[in-house]
């Protein structure tokens, strides 16, 4: 046996090339390849970042967000200056004051720059008080202007009732941003429970789960987010209606993933190494969880990713018919309600902002979704 | 490694390992209702085939693509439910059994002793295992080896297929397609099983690498005395590897017969025209070339009479209604054609 084997090493027949790639795991692989994906690395590190910020959005906006002002209603976004107010460079930057004037003819306020008064910008300053998580109090901001000072910062304006932009757009991430990623999680669920079972077992419970699916994707989903939302119970609390809103994005959102999920098994269900691994002996529950599960996953996550976009869209469309989450919660489909209207969109146009955080949001979910489905399968041939 | 190559005097070539007799896979073919499937024909891919393995033989299944040669693999180590037959296994704990009747639990059981090698050398490994897993995962399963005896199990298989076993923790994909195939058998020879099915192990191999691993096959044979059904398109191949052949067309054997016998005196107008349309190592070897013309019979509406009928430059009427039966032409020389013993055919 020992010359046989020696003879074998003898004739092997090609050498390995490149020495990283041949020691690498396959999780190494999918990161090399999704490295090369630029616009979805940009994407993933914008993302990770509006997350943090929404993670952390008591911290980082200035103001709370609920903080009214009755003498700065409706203030245009302010510039960030270097010059102070005695007309000399400053390394740390600041904010002009304002003047209030009335227009003689339509009676209408308006907001001058007032370059003689100049507020400092400070960087972890006390500001509003807050309570982290709702765990520990605090009034540590990351940015705002010293405590005294009489001056406004309103980065991207305030709104009707002179409450700061920034902070109530950072403040709606919290609800917009984690809607996507709670409806996700249950339609992950119930897509690999339900799509698991139709593809593994197959005949009638493959059947009826079909014909389930079908029919809830055959109704115009717009319409029927309405209708379910229209049916949540007025009196319910904020927390109890946010959870209603995420479940009833989830129960169409997996009907897609319990399709794919059922395709995958459908198609691994007849792979080879699948054979291979019950010959070796596998039993069922291996054979899933070992072979099958972790060769769809990154697909599924690369799809999930896809699919959060299109809830974010939803509950902003909702709440911004009116029919999602409602005032005092902010999410960016309440504050975009808030604008709906012509005079905003005239006189106010820095009210729409929180549409650009949807917008930037969205796209990145899609670049980063692409990047992900390109490196979900690494094993070129 | 010369004692390696030739096979033993002392082989005993008469204890029959496998023997299978009118084995049937029918596939359903569906026609969609809107909640339960309607079955409107079958896919005869496996019709009635017999044929018997004995130990440390190797039995050579050939024939044009879509003939039935993977399902009848298939069915036999049960990676199928057959539609009907019976595959008698001597099975070394067991002793005979039907594999047709067993249930899965049962079958994990037979596994430990009938290992598959597979023509995709991709698609059979699992891209997300490394060598050691893969190759170990055999023994692990039935809890035959564990922790380091496993390793150094492993270590011996991958230096028995010609791998080194530093590449114990590395992922296929920094194999090639012949490497790989050695993980492959590697897994299947784990166990020490009886019989392995190869299924066409080298065509999915570049020509430069399907000798080395087909000598590999050939050597671990000799070494273990192990039982395989060949599947192959490759006459050369087979003739190469194999003690006897069976030829299948449309889901039948049309011919059965040791590989010396069957190369030197055919029987049956389907193996002559298999095997002048094969290309020749010798292109200025003439011969009358008898070319396969038309297409392979369709599995689930297959012609009248003799399958072959539409094709065979020696069809009569006969061959058009009557079905000729595999008999034995001469001694243990199996053949369906009405006419075995008025044509004198050759390659
Ligand atoms: N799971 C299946 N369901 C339905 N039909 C099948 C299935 N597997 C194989 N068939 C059909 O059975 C016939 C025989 O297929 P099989 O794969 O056994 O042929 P083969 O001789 O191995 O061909 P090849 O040389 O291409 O591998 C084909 O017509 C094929 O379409
Ligand atoms: S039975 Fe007739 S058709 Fe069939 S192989 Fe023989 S001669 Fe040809
Ligand atoms: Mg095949």
């Amino acid at each position: 046996m020992a010359d046989l084997s020696a003879k074998n090493l003898a004739i092997e027949e090609e050498t390995i090339a490149e020495k990283g790639a041949s020691i690498a795991t396959p999780r190494q692989l999918m990161w090399w390849k999704f490295k090369k994906h630029h616009v979805a690395m940009v994407s993933a590190i914008i993302l990770i970042l509006f997350y943090v910020v929404a993670l952390f959005s008591d911290f980082v906006g200035p103001y709370n967000p609920e903080k009214t002002n009755a003498k700065t209603k409706f203030v245009p976004p302010q510039a960030i200056s270097f010059i102070n107010g005695e007309g000399k460079f400053s390394l740390r930057p600041g904010v002009y004051g304002l003047i209030e004037e009335r227009d003689p003819e339509t009676l209408r306020r308006t907001f001058h720059v007032d370059k003689s008064v100049w507020h400092p910008i400070y960087f972890i300053v006390r500001g509003d008080p807050y309570k982290m998580w709702g765990l520990w109090e605090s009034d540590i901001h990351l940015f705002g202007l010293d405590k005294e000072s009489d001056g406004v910062i309103f980065l991207l304006g305030s709104d009707r009732l002179g409450r700061d932009m920034v902070s109530r757009i950072i403040h709606g991430g919290k609800i917009s941003l984690s809607i996507g990623l709670l409806s996700v999680f249950l339609s992950l669920i119930l897509g690999i429970v339900l799509g698991g079972l139709s593809g593994y077992y197959g005949g009638m419970v493959d059947n009826i789960i079909q014909r389930i699916i079908e029919f809830i994707r055959s109704i115009p989903s717009l319409p029927l987010w309405m209708a379910l939302s229209a049916a949540l119970p007025p009196g319910w609390p904020q927390t109890l209606r946010y959870f209603g809103i995420t479940l009833i994005l989830s129960i169409l959102g997996w009907t897609g993933l319990g399709r794919q999920v059922r395709g995958r098994f459908l198609s691994l269900r007849n792979e080879d190494f699948v054979l291979a691994a019950r010959l070796s002996g596998a039993r069922d529950f291996r054979v899933i969880i070992q072979h099958m599960v972790p060769s769809f996953m990154s697909h599924i996550i690369a799809s999930l990713t896809l699919s959060i976009p299109g809830i974010i869209l939803a509950e902003t469309s909702l709440s911004f018919l009116g029919l999602g989450l409602r005032q005092p919660v902010i999410s960016w489909g309440v504050l975009l309600q808030e604008a709906q209207n012509i005079r905003t969109v005239a006189l106010a146009p820095w009210l729409m902002i929180p549409g650009l955080a949807v917008v930037i949001t969205v796209l990145a979910f899609n670049f980063l979704g692409d990047g992900l489905r390109d490196a979900a399968d690494p094993f070129g041939r | 490694m010369s004692s390696a190559a030739v096979k033993p005097e002392t082989k005993t070539k008469t204890d029959t390992l496998l023997e299978v007799q009118n084995l049937k896979m029918h596939f359903p073919i569906y026609n969609q209702g809107i909640f339960r499937k309607r079955v409107v024909n079958h896919v005869k891919a496996v019709d009635d085939v017999s044929f018997d393995i004995k130990r440390a033989e190797v039995l050579g299944l050939v024939g044009e693509s879509g003939c039935g040669k993977t399902t009848t693999g298939r069915a036999v180590i049960r990676a199928y439910d057959p539609t009907a037959g019976k595959i008698l296994f001597k099975d070394t704990d067991k002793g005979q059994v039907d594999l047709a009747q067993l249930s899965r639990e049962e079958m994990r059981d037979v596994w430990k002793n009938i290992q598959m090698i597979f023509q995709d050398p991709y698609s059979s490994l699992n891209p997300r295992m490394t060598l050691e897993q893969i190759v170990g995962e055999p023994l692990k399963n039935y809890g035959i080896l564990d922790g380091s005896a496993l390793r150094d199990r492993v270590a011996e298989l991958l230096r028995l297929v010609g791998l080194r076993p530093e590449y114990m923790s590395r992922y296929p994909h920094a194999f090639s397609g012949g490497q790989r195939q050695r993980i492959g058998i590697a897994r299947a020879l784990s166990l020490n099983p009886q019989l392995i099915v190869c299924d066409e192990p080298v065509s999915a191999l570049d020509v430069s690498v399907q000798a080395q691993v087909l000598n590999l096959l050939k050597d671990l044979q000799g070494q273990f005395q192990l039982t395989y059904l060949f599947i192959s398109h490759d006459l050369s191949v087979v003739r190469h590897l194999c003690d006897r052949v069976a030829v299948m067309y449309v889901g039948k054997i049309v011919e059965i017969a040791s590989t010396d016998d069957l190369f030197n005196n055919i029987q049956h107008p389907y193996t002559e025209a298999l095997l002048s349309s094969a290309p020749k190592p010798d292109p200025r070897a003439r011969t009358k070339h008898v070319a396969l013309q038309g297409e392979v019979a369709d599995a689930a509406n297959p012609p009248s009479g003799c399958y072959f009928h539409p094709r065979c430059r020696y069809a009569t009427d006969k061959c058009k209604s009557d079905t000729p039966a595999l008999r034995e032409v001469t001694p243990n020389h199996w053949a369906s054609c009405h006419y075995a013993e008025e044509l004198d055919l050759s390659a």
